[in-house]
């Protein structure tokens, strides 16, 4: 377990300058091992959405220390020089939203990325069936996104964010448009992709259904986390 | 790697085959601009040709016939034809006018041909129907494009005429279908006057102390006599010889004579630098104006196609897709969006214009392949705003907060 996952330490990350500077992240302190599904909670402006943001290499934190599996990623600078193959080949996103591609079939929805990452068609595609079937939405494989239930989406987009095999995947509330039953489906397929693909899995989350569910809970309250041993058993 | 314009365009091929189609037709109006003002150089070109001639000659320091007001003597031709060098030579007259056909007016180039046959200088070079003029008056060889048919009744000033011949493609720079008569009854025509104007000339003559003399009985009516006909022409038509030069004749005739002389290339430079080089301007200035207005279409087209993407864009960012795939994909739409728009005027241009426009339009495959070039560039540039907005778009949109 040791080297993989994501490890954050110290992370920090201000907004503006002077006197109009705003801390969001003031010291944030993370580990996630592969094959492990945390949640990661907050009120409003506690700085989730940013930390989610430097985590997926989508802005600069200002210090601080990223690692992921065994390649440092931030170091008080970015140590990647393309932060797009980053997010591309070891991040995986699930958002509150499935935003699936509406041009584009379920299949080729999943099949997207590992194309995008320079795999022939028929692989992406062979792969993106593999997680239709493992997440039961392979018999709608043909479907557009506006043909399918918001429940159904969700696995796809779920599908999507594991595809390209990232080491560590970011979800953001994705189980906020869904039901109870639902939601809590969506968090027992994370957690049995977690352990199936040895993922590290960080899920933020309000939802109070799902919280339960989390064997451990990261706390974020302006911009500090801290951790809290949940209750739930990850669906073991 | 799939492609992302193509499913973006198949997915919503409704909204974007509309859209082509209504670029289409602002294409086709630019092509048929462009065809319009072939339609005028070949329209000119084709006067020239079914003249017949190899050179005009003209009133001195005139443009004449076809640009100027051009009035030789009717005799001239006579010592025209013995100059060395020259074929046959024929008089001819041009009058621009309006002819009663039935209960409408036809606008017309009414031309006045010398006594002959098929061949001779001013002749109509060929017929699709009927025969040529063979008496001395009140027949006429008239061109389709006026609507005329056999057999059918023409009124020219006072007089009426019998259609016995039509012709194809026998029209003015201007694109008037040409009408053919006698010469002597097209020499009436210009110069005839309504009874009263003749009668007042006829009384001011005689007034004239200096026509109407006591000692010369007769003179006032050879005075009268010789106002009442026309001796002129507007220029004489030349065929030189077979092994002359036409610029060697023309500036013999020139020295010679004492007449403006123009070869085919020089009355052709008239036609088009002169005569119809306003015209051309005007449609040069509209072609400006449809390709600036179908540029901005295509880009506020693409623009607005591209903000309704905002946030799969910015999902195509977050999940590493590269800028270059994501401006392809727009450039591509906005190619394709071009093509289909390119494909749709052509045919709107070709099927639907050219056809009921009332002036000859001539597409011809050249310009068309220059169109299609214009569409593909101005499409692609149109595409850059798109593209820049596109890759402006923050990924981190896709996360929301």
């Amino acid at each position: 377990m040791a080297g993989k996952g994501i490890r954050i330490e110290g992370l920090k990350k201000r907004y503006g300058s002077g006197d109009t500077a705003v801390d969001a992240l003031k010291n944030v302190d993370m580990q996630v091992p592969p094959g492990e599904v945390v949640g990661l909670i907050g009120p409003s402006g506690s700085g989730k959405t940013t930390l989610l943001k430097c985590l997926g290499a989508v802005i600069e934190p200002t210090a601080g220390r990223m690692t992921l599996g065994d390649e440092v990623i931030y170091d008080d600078e970015w140590k990647v020089g393309d932060l797009r193959a980053l997010r591309r080949d070891k991040i995986g996103f699930i958002f509150q939203a499935p935003y699936l591609i509406p041009f584009l079939d379920v299949t080729d929805n999943v099949a997207l990325l590992p194309m995008l990452a320079g795999k022939s068609n028929a692989e992406s595609r062979q792969r993106a069936t593999e997680l239709l079937q493992a997440l039961d939405v392979e018999h709608r494989a043909k479907a557009m996104p506006s043909q399918i239930s918001g429940g159904e989406q969700q696995r796809v987009a779920i599908a999507r964010g594991l595809v390209n095999r990232p080491p560590v995947i970011l979800a953001d509330e994705p189980t906020a448009p869904l039901d109870s039953e639902r939601a809590l489906a969506v968090i027992r397929i994370l957690n049995q992709m977690a352990r199936q693909h040895e993922t590290a899995i960080i899920v933020v989350t309000h939802d109070e259904k799902i919280i339960p569910t989390f064997k451990r809970i990261y706390h974020i309250r302006d911009g500090v986390t801290y951790e809290e041993a949940g209750e739930g058993r990850g669906f073991e | 790697m799939i492609s992302l314009a193509g499913r973006d365009i198949m997915h919503a091929w409704g909204k974007f085959v509309f859209t082509g189609v209504g670029l289409g037709l602002l294409i086709g109006v630019t092509l048929s601009m462009a065809g319009i003002y072939r339609g005028m150089v070949d329209d000119g070109k084709a006067l020239l040709d079914n003249s017949g001639a190899d050179i005009w000659v003209v009133q001195k320091e005139t443009l004449g016939p076809y640009a100027e007001p051009s009035s030789i003597y009717d005799d001239s031709w006579r010592g025209i034809r013995s100059m060395p060098g020259v074929a046959r030579t024929a008089n001819i007259t041009y009058l621009t006018m309006q002819v009663r056909h039935g209960d409408r007016d036809v606008r017309t180039m009414v031309t006045g041909i010398t006594a002959g046959g098929p061949g001779t200088p001013g002749w109509p070079p060929y017929l699709v129907a009927g025969r040529h003029i063979t008496r001395g008056h009140y027949e006429a060889v008239a061109d389709i494009a006026g609507g005329f048919k056999l057999g059918d009744r023409l009124r020219i000033r006072r007089n009426g005429y019998t259609v016995v011949g039509l012709t194809r493609r026998m029209v003015s720079s201007g694109g008037d279908p040409m009408i053919f008569i006698p010469l002597k009854d097209a020499q009436e025509a210009q110069f005839l006057k309504d009874n009263d104007a003749i009668r007042q000339q006829r009384r001011r003559t005689a007034a004239n102390p200096a026509f109407n003399r006591p000692q010369v009985p007769g003179l006032v009516d050879s005075v009268i006599a010789s106002q009442s006909t026309n001796p002129y022409v507007n220029a004489v038509l030349v065929q030189i010889e077979e092994g002359h030069d036409a610029d060697g004749v023309a500036e013999s005739i020139r020295r010679w004579k004492r007449l403006t002389v123009y070869t085919r290339s020089q009355m052709e430079d008239i036609l088009l630098g002169k005569l119809i080089a306003t015209s051309a301007k005007q449609i040069a200035m509209f072609l400006v104006i449809l390709s600036i207005v179908s540029a901005a279409i295509v880009a506020f087209i693409i623009y607005t196609l591209t903000l309704g993407k905002i946030r799969e864009i910015a999902v195509l960012k977050l999940i590493g897709t590269r800028n270059r795939t994501i401006a392809a994909m727009i450039m591509q739409q906005a190619i394709a969006l071009g093509m289909i728009g390119f494909v749709v005027g052509k045919i709107t241009a070709t099927l639907l214009m050219a056809p009921i426009f009332p002036k000859y339009v001539l597409l011809e495959p050249l310009d068309s392949v220059r169109g299609f070039v214009a569409v593909v560039v101005i499409c692609i540039l149109s595409s850059i705003i798109a593209i820049r907005a596109a890759l402006k778009v923050d990924p981190a949109e896709a996360i929301g907060g």
